[in-house]
């Protein structure tokens, strides 16, 4: 039983980083446009400079 | 946008409302975001285009644009099929709009200012903030609670039930504020809306976990909780997008009304705003524009179009003494009016009075998943509460067990599947017609549209795209028509428009006319080889005037010759009409304009019933006898005239390049020319409201199977979560089973 005070932890603080990095892609605005983003992966513009 | 616009949203951009994980980072603005504050004179333009759809389409779009001169950068959203230009303060949408139309999309500008608040949607972002916290959660409850359904016991149990309230508690207060907020709202004014039972559910779910912890309880309804909270919240974004993607381009498409008007006072041009022109005082309109006020003309000559207005479809004649009413298009020469009546006198206000009746007379429609809350709410909460005095009497009082079962039975009940029936449904249903072109502004309208048996068609604008086109070049000789395409390209007038277009898609080239001469209110003059030769009006020609759309050209040699016109059908409208009769509906053609071209039309399209010359009020009182007399009516029309008409009907679709009041009045915006979504609208609105009746079934069925387990105390943490996970997914697959 001990183990599980590393792996809760453990878990836990994996589950936070998927969190935040949920939280940080929301805040840049990478939902804004789910189709647009899906689009231009197929376009050569983009390839050297990603358009903000 | 102005300097202090931009500050204004700052908080938005930079997504305050969240926790953020360095205040720091917010409270200073980022370099970029200083760099563009501090050029204020940067101009930003939305315009949609509705057609684009691929990858191909954002690289022409921005490429188009990018080649306008004073454009900085434009960025296209494919999901809300909008492009956003940064440009010079002095550039307008026009050009950019012109040079869409050259790549292949047609464009309309969007009203930037009242866009800001949509464009960030920082409701949509709290709320997808708040789905993923609960999402987050949910998971990791989830994993403690599988460990404890198989099997943990004592003290690893307790231990695992603190680690899920630890994380559970936060999370229902945090990501639950929606349902407890809209629930207070709904009981201070003393009704019971569907977040009672579900805030009731979460806050009973969570109190009775924690108290069964601290008493090293069995069953813990954490993970209940935290999953009730999710899939609503699931379903409240997705009601919550479907809204905005319809609000943020329907709605905000920039105004056409004219918000100013330039008077002449003691000689000079003033521009003012519309309500503060007195009657009496003199206005000038200019060729293009229009009227803002209902007045006589003084002085000048010119044509009006008065389509918007009445649905005619021909050009009139205007002079010293023409009566004009605002909102009429001025077509060919300056005019000066002098004002009869302005501001609420308008006929362009008595228009909207005329709404404002028809408005009135309309009875609200309540929607399915507003009449399945009124009936489920009382029965839930009934059903708990004699749960909880049936087991108190049952075993003598045993408070603990009681309020256990209560709890099993709210959330059990508690209408998960319910709260995504309408959403998923709606939201499958409303992103297949948006891709073909179909914007539903209200969610009700898919409901409304399903029950429809009468359609009425406007004529001008509608089913035609209220553009001459002219009919018969062939009939005249090269030369003849080469004459009339030097004089035509003089003016801006429609019918000189088509005429040139026509010549030039024939391969003719314009003959050489000099001292080319614009009379307004008549036509075009010049000098070819030596004579006068004109195109115009047939009095001003000389000629007989026929009775269809015409100009007409006299050389000097011969009779003078007539350029007739036709107006021409939409796209796909003989495609919708057709399909709409194959589908059982009746169809009605209701047109102000005259009884010739009206017939003309109603044949073409095989209409039987059709109406010409009728008045506004008289198309309104139409639609109200026909629903009335117990038909469900579609109505569908793009003028000032057909506004009253458009309330007054149960469902009503207008174009996109309607007038403003009409695409306000109406549920459902035409994007595109192509008229042909609107059959395939009416068979998906009654497939959607389908999926739907079906989707509370499903919901129903659990319950069914369910509740009586809560109640007789069999139900553990394990059926709660397995009946809410099944039904809340069983209802978004059926959603999305649409074709």
């Amino acid at each position: 039983m001990g183990i599980l005070t590393f792996l809760i932890p453990i878990s836990l603080f994996m589950g936070g980083v998927g969190l935040v990095a949920f939280f940080w892609a929301l805040k840049k605005g990478q939902f804004d446009d789910p189709q647009g983003d899906a689009n231009r992966i197929l376009t050569k513009d983009y390839d050297d400079r990603p358009k903000q | 946008m102005t300097l202090a616009q931009r500050i204004d949203r700052g908080p938005e951009d930079t997504g305050l409302g969240a926790p953020s994980a360095c205040p720091a980072c917010v409270a200073a603005p980022s370099a970029e975001r200083l760099a563009q504050m501090a050029g204020p004179q940067d101009a930003r333009l939305m315009l949609s285009v509705p057609m684009a759809h691929c990858a191909a389409c954002i690289s022409t779009v921005e490429q188009a644009l990018a080649d306008v001169p004073g454009v900085r950068s434009a960025r296209m959203n494919l999901t809300l099929k909008r492009v956003s230009v940064d440009a010079d303060p002095a550039l307008e949408a026009a050009p950019l709009i012109a040079a869409l139309k050259g790549a292949g999309y047609e464009a309309h500008e969007l009203d930037a200012g009242l866009l800001s608040a949509t464009e960030t949607d920082k409701q949509g972002r709290d709320l997808l903030m708040r789905l993923g916290v609960a999402g987050f959660s949910m998971m990791n409850v989830m994993l403690l609670s599988v460990a404890v359904w198989s099997g943990a016991e004592d003290a690893t149990r307790d231990m695992f039930h603190w680690i899920s309230a630890a994380i559970a508690l936060p999370t229902v207060v945090f990501a639950g504020q929606p349902f407890f907020k809209s629930a207070w709202a709904s009981l201070r004014v003393g009704r019971l809306g569907m977040d009672v039972p579900i805030s009731l559910a979460l806050i009973l779910a969570s109190a009775i976990s924690v108290f069964e912890t601290m008493h090293s309880g069995h069953h813990a309804y954490f993970d209940a909780a935290v999953m009730l909270a999710f899939f609503l919240l699931a379903g409240r974004y997705l009601d919550h997008r479907t809204r905005a993607v319809a609000r943020s381009a329907a709605e905000e498409l920039a105004a056409l009304e004219v918000p100013r008007a330039t008077v002449v006072r003691e000689g000079e041009e003033v521009a003012v705003a519309i309500s503060e022109i007195a009657v009496g005082e003199l206005v000038r309109v200019r060729p293009g524009g229009r009227m803002p006020v209902d007045g006589v003309i003084v002085e000048g000559t010119s044509e009006l179009d008065r389509s918007l207005l009445t649905g005619e479809s021909l050009p009139v004649w205007a002079g010293p003494d023409t009566v004009v009413s605002a909102g009429e298009i001025n077509l060919t020469g300056p005019l000066t009016l002098r004002v009869t009546a302005a501001g609420k006198d308008s006929s362009l206000h008595r228009m909207a009075d005329l709404v404002a009746v028809a408005e009135a007379a309309k009875t609200r429609y309540t929607s399915l998943a507003e009449r399945a809350a009124r009936a489920y709410s009382p029965l839930v909460h009934l059903l708990s509460f004699s749960a909880f005095g049936f087991w108190m009497w049952k075993t003598g009082g045993d408070l603990r067990y009681a309020v256990n079962i209560s709890a099993a039975v709210l959330i059990i009940t508690c209408p998960c599947a319910l709260g995504l029936a309408v959403p998923a449904v709606v939201t499958a249903a409303s992103g297949k017609l948006f891709r073909k072109g179909l914007l539903i502004k209200d969610g009700t309208a898919l409901e409304r549209l399903a029950e429809v048996d009468t359609v009425v068609f406007d004529k001008t604008g509608t089913l035609t795209l209220g553009v001459p086109e002219l009919t018969n070049l062939g009939d005249h000789p090269r030369q003849a028509a080469e004459v009339a395409m030097a004089l035509a390209g003089a003016s801006a007038h429609p019918l000189a428009q088509s005429l040139v277009q026509a010549g030039r898609a024939a391969g003719l080239h314009p003959a050489q006319v000099s001292d080319l001469r614009e009379v307004p209110g008549y036509g075009v003059e010049g000098q070819w080889r030596g004579c006068r030769v004109r195109l115009g009006r047939a009095g001003w020609c000389a000629a007989e005037a026929l009775p269809v759309t015409a100009t007409y050209l006299c050389t000097g040699e011969g009779s003078p010759r007539a350029f007739t016109f036709a107006d021409r059908l939409r796209p796909g409208a003989a495609e919708a009409v057709a399909a709409l009769q194959a589908q059982g509906k009746d169809i009605r053609l209701i047109s102000g304009d005259a009884e010739g071209a009206v017939a003309d039309l109603a044949g073409r399209l095989g209409i039987r019933h059709w109406t010409a010359g009728a008045l506004p009020a008289e198309k309104a009182a139409e639609v109200a006898a026909l629903t009335a007399a117990g038909h469900k009516v579609l109505m569908v029309g793009d003028g000032l005239n057909d506004t009253a008409a458009l309330t007054a009907a149960d469902v009503s679709i207008s174009p996109a390049t309607a007038l403003d009041a009409a695409r306000t009045a109406s549920d459902i915006v035409l994007l595109g020319q192509d008229m042909a979504p609107i059959a395939d609208a009416t068979r998906i609105a009654r497939q959607s409201t389908r999926r739907i009746r079906e989707n509370f079934s499903i919901s129903a069925l659990y319950n069914v199977v369910a509740v009586p387990l809560a109640l007789v105390g069999l139900a553990t943490p394990l059926a709660a979560a397995l009946a809410m996970s099944l039904s809340s997914i069983s209802v978004t697959l059926n959603a999305l089973r649409l074709k």
